[in-house]
């Protein structure tokens, strides 16, 4: 067989092969239309919103940037408790979501077998249906000639519809014998509505979990609760992040629910900024208010962004 | 020497430097067209680098690739005539294997494709599977289906980037075999990376020994084994017993009288270098004879360790300066010896080499690189 | 005892799933009722009528085919916008990558009054109408991002050896994107098209802001019945969009599950 030989030291042979990295244009080429979109119609309206905020006038004079601060001001006197509320609301939500949802996402990740298929599809169409109808049906529900009232009458559990309601009274839940149009069935509306948002994150990131880290737990004498305090709970944090996000970011700024599921004790942020904008037509105070909102709101996502960079977000 | 024909595969002063880290550093390598090469060295000693250098996914900093008289090394990869089986074979997921193998002569506009395809597959014995998706197949079966993708093109050299790893071990040689035939069949240039030098030796018709991006030693099989010429070599292939040797005397009918720790040695005058006063001797375990019968160098210890491997005995045998010297004795019926025995070891003179003062006798034994 | 422990999870897991499913079971249900008043509230008399008189209610299917066609249109840009956008992140080293994700990532975080009144905002000061055009560009607005983040996700999950084996094996760049990236980014890319496709179907807030009386989307159908009376047929539609997603999702996942079958 021939054989390989190892040639002498060559002497130096021209740089034809140095090459030097190309400002690679094609990056920039695939972002442009996309974020020029943005820039156009998420950027700019954004920011003129928070001009807007600082003017005065009115409609029919037209407005003028005076850098009037006191609009702000004036704005969070006035509704600082929808504020609350809505942060209160939205959090409150942003927990039942965690605590149904956490189950459920497990429950499909590791003990459906073959239907795990059949359950995510189950958990993800309602989705795709209107939110609107959805929401509707929960009046059908609650409401005192509703679902709900049929139901436990029919099988004769009236009593612990009772006991429950009494239960939401004491916590200031329910105003006085309606489950419908109180802050229960809003706070119900969107923990249901943002379920999804969060079961599937979590599922996402539990369905990655491995099992064997659980048996290694349990052989170095760890009890369920401690399985799951040490090793499940830390490693779906991720999960639990962007799930807490995606629920309690829209929630915030959510009104449907409110509208359609509560009463005029239960008025979110959303609804006062709407109506500021398209009935009072407060314009300044209106985009004020939004940017309080979105403040709050993006103070939560620095603390998130701190710990984990930005790549993380999208 | 081997003149360079047209078609032989030649890397020339290539250096490849990755922003402070050079994974390659200024090596020059000719390898005959044909012939079945293997690239030899630890994890990060720059082995695969190389390989994708000759393939073009990656641009070496400095040197040319050269393949015949044809300088490749500013060539595309998919305007090269060279192929690669991947390490985790990168079939294509979504196309079944009929396509898989044939997506190459497609690309070329082969019209021919069909027939060449169904002979690939024939080659490496998988005429039967066409229809199926790559993730129906087991592993074996996948990494031969990676072969015959590459070798339907007949390249001028096909690039192999550890292909065997994850198979297990009974299937794994059944495959060394088989990609031995099939080369020595088709008869184009292999190009093998791995890490397992046993392997090495089994497939290559010639080894180049690559660490911390250089080439070690270049050679065929038998030279690299029994002529080591660094301790790196003389440690990564196979095992290797190293004594620090005085030189005593000159040269008298080839033999040079020579001592370690007290003992009186000779050792063989050929590659000694001139000169020197001290030099390692290497003596591989397989050379080293439990009594007398070995030849006229001794040396006595105690054995501290027996394995029994099925093929062979493996001791260890600690001398009285506290060294322990591996031997590896075949199991033919001779007397074995227990842990606890004192033992004479012997050896011939010519069963050993030479490595320079210099070198540093634990190179080439770590499990993973650095 | 045990067994209630050993299985908890399931059981929760059952029970929370019930209540995912049961408003949209109730929707079905009341779709067959013949209610006695504006609302749909008690059950009345089981009927088919609205079922056979889908479009009776005036304007409900109008503002559904427009629904469907802003929905579509909608959907196609963002993906085609998105895709390109994912890629560029998913596969290019490229300056201003914080910037971008920032960019990309606001529109999620942002509440739907805030976008929708301040691109009214815009439009009344550039003079554009409101209606059906800048319903369109809202609606594309917001969804892009949805999609950059499902193509992403599948884009960065792209195996690179995959695309270097076809360049090894004669590939050029355009072939290997037709051939070999293109084919198994897909599902990922008609993921984000489905989901930018719901998004916009199913948007009140944002379309609200931006429509006229001339526009009126599905959603703002709704929200108007829910003042003013709500028809059967609205059940019935709910109905419909249910059932059909889950028969498409269905499907898809047959699809790819007779793909990817493991012998």
């Amino acid at each position: 067989m021939a054989e390989a030989v190892l040639r002498a030291p060559r002497r130096e042979t021209p740089s034809a092969a140095v090459r030097h990295v190309r400002r690679n244009w094609v990056p920039y080429l695939l972002l442009a239309p996309g974020l020029i979109w943005l820039l156009i119609f998420f950027a700019v309206p954004t920011l003129s919103l928070a001009s807007q905020s600082l003017q005065t006038g009115d409609v029919d004079n037209g407005f003028v940037l005076t850098w009037h601060w006191q609009t702000y001001t004036d704005a969070l006197s006035s509704y600082w408790s929808q504020l609350l509320r809505s942060l209160v609301y939205a959090g409150v939500a942003t927990l039942l979501t965690l605590l149904f949802g956490y189950p459920l996402a497990w429950f499909i990740a590791h003990r459906s077998g073959r239907w795990k298929n059949f359950l995510l599809v189950l958990v993800i169409a309602p989705f795709f249906t209107s939110f609107l109808i959805r929401t509707l049906a929960w009046q059908t529900i609650l409401g005192d000639s509703g679902l709900l009232v049929d139901l436990t009458q029919l099988t004769h559990t009236t009593f612990l519809l009772d006991g429950f309601k009494a239960v939401l009274r004491a916590l200031g839940l329910i105003a006085n014998d309606q489950l419908l149009f109180s802050p229960f069935a809003v706070i119900s509306g969107l923990t249901y509505n943002f379920l999804p948002f969060m079961v599937l994150p979590l599922y996402a990131n539990l369905e990655r979990l491995d099992l064997r880290l659980t048996e290694a737990a349990a052989d170095l004498y760890a009890s369920p609760l401690e399985t799951f305090r040490r090793v499940i709970w830390p490693l779906s944090l991720p999960g639990v992040v962007a799930g807490t996000l995606l629920t309690f970011i829209p929630a915030t700024g959510d009104y449907i629910n409110s509208v359609l599921l509560g009463s005029t004790q239960t008025t979110m942020i959303g609804q006062v900024i709407d109506g500021q904008f398209l009935r009072v037509l407060d314009y300044p105070t209106a985009a004020a208010l939004s940017f309080v909102l979105m403040a709050l709101i993006i103070s939560v996502v620095v603390v998130y962004v701190r710990r984990a960079g930005t790549e993380e977000l999208v | 020497m081997a003149t360079s024909g047209a078609g032989d595969l030649r890397i020339a002063g290539v250096t490849k430097t990755f922003e402070s880290f050079t994974a390659v550093d200024d090596i020059d390598l000719d390898i005959p067209r044909g012939s079945f090469f293997a690239l030899l060295g630890p994890s990060g000693c720059g082995k695969t680098t190389t390989l994708r250098m000759v393939a073009g996914l990656d641009a070496p900093t400095r040197g040319s690739i050269l393949i015949g008289d044809r300088d490749i090394t500013t060539l595309k990869p998919h305007q090269r005539n060279v192929n690669t089986v991947f390490q985790s074979y990168a079939l294509f997921p979504h196309l079944d294997v009929l396509d898989n193998v044939a997506f190459g002569l497609r690309r070329r506009g082969d019209k021919d494709w069909k027939t060449k395809t169904h002979e690939a597959l024939e080659l490496v014995q998988l005429g039967h599977i066409s229809g199926k998706k790559p993730a129906q197949l087991s592993g074996g079966m996948q990494q031969r289906v990676a072969l015959a993708r590459a070798l339907v093109n007949r390249p001028d050299v096909l690039l192999l980037d550890e292909p065997l790893g994850a198979l297990d071990l009974k299937l794994r040689r059944q495959m060394q075999i088989e990609l031995k035939r099939i080369q020595s069949e088709v008869g184009l240039t292999f190009v093998h990376v791995t890490h397992d030098q046993e392997e090495a030796m089994t497939m290559a018709d010639s080894i180049a020994v690559m660490n911390a991006g250089k080439v070690e030693q270049l050679g065929d099989c038998a030279t690299l084994y029994e002529h080591p010429t660094s301790a790196f070599v003389a440690n990564f292939l196979g095992q290797s017993n190293l004594l620090k040797v005085a030189i005593l005397g000159s040269a008298d009918d080839g033999l040079v009288p020579a001592a370690t720790h007290g003992t009186a040695l000779s050792i063989s005058a050929e590659h000694l270098p001139p000169g020197a006063t001290e030099v390692w001797l290497g003596v591989r375990p397989e050379k080293l004879h439990l009594g007398v019968g070995g030849g006229p160098n001794r040396l006595e210890g105690m054995v501290t360790d027996a394995s029994f491997t099925g093929v062979a005995t493996q001791y260890l045998v600690r001398m009285p300066w506290g060294q322990e010297l591996t031997v590896t004795q075949p199991n033919d019926g001779s007397g074995r010896a227990r842990v606890g025995d004192n033992v004479t070891l012997s050896w011939s003179p010519r069963q050993g080499f030479i490595l320079p003062a210099s070198e540093a006798a634990d190179a080439g034994t770590e499990v993973e690189g650095g | 005892m045990s067994w209630i422990r050993r299985n908890l999870v399931v059981i929760v897991g059952l029970v929370v799933m019930v209540y995912v499913l049961l408003p949209n079971l109730v929707v079905i249900a009341y779709s067959f009722n013949k209610p006695n008043g504006r609302f749909n509230f008690q059950f009345t008399q089981f009927s088919f009528d609205a079922w056979t008189n889908a479009c009776g209610t005036p304007g409900i299917c109008d503002s559904l085919v427009l629904s469907l066609q802003i929905g579509v249109v909608a959907s196609l840009v963002a993906t085609v916008l998105g895709t390109m956008v994912a890629f560029a992140l998913g596969r290019h080293r490229f300056r201003g990558r914080a910037a971008t994700n920032l960019l990309i990532f606001l529109p999620m975080a942002t509440p739907e009054v805030v976008m929708g009144s301040s691109l009214l905002t815009l439009f009344i000061a550039l003079g554009v109408p409101s209606g059906r055009t800048t319903i369109l560009i809202a609606h594309i607005m917001f969804c892009l991002s949805f999609v950059v983040v499902t193509v992403k996700a599948r884009v960065a999950s792209l195996d690179p050896r995959l695309e270097e084996a076809a360049a090894d094996l004669y590939a050029s760049p355009a072939q290997t994107f037709i051939k070999v990236t293109f084919p198994l980014v897909a599902p990922g890319i008609a993921a984000g098209a489905l989901l930018a496709f719901s998004l916009s179907f199913d948007d009140y807030i944002i379309t609200n802001f931006n429509a006229s009386p001339s526009s009126v989307t599905f959603p703002m159908y709704v929200w108007g019945a829910a003042q003013r009376g709500v028809p059967v047929q609205i059940n019935v539609i709910g109905s419909i969009m249910f059932l059909g997603s889950l028969a498409i999702v269905a499907i898809g996942q047959l699809i790819s599950s007779r793909r990817t079958k493991v012998a």
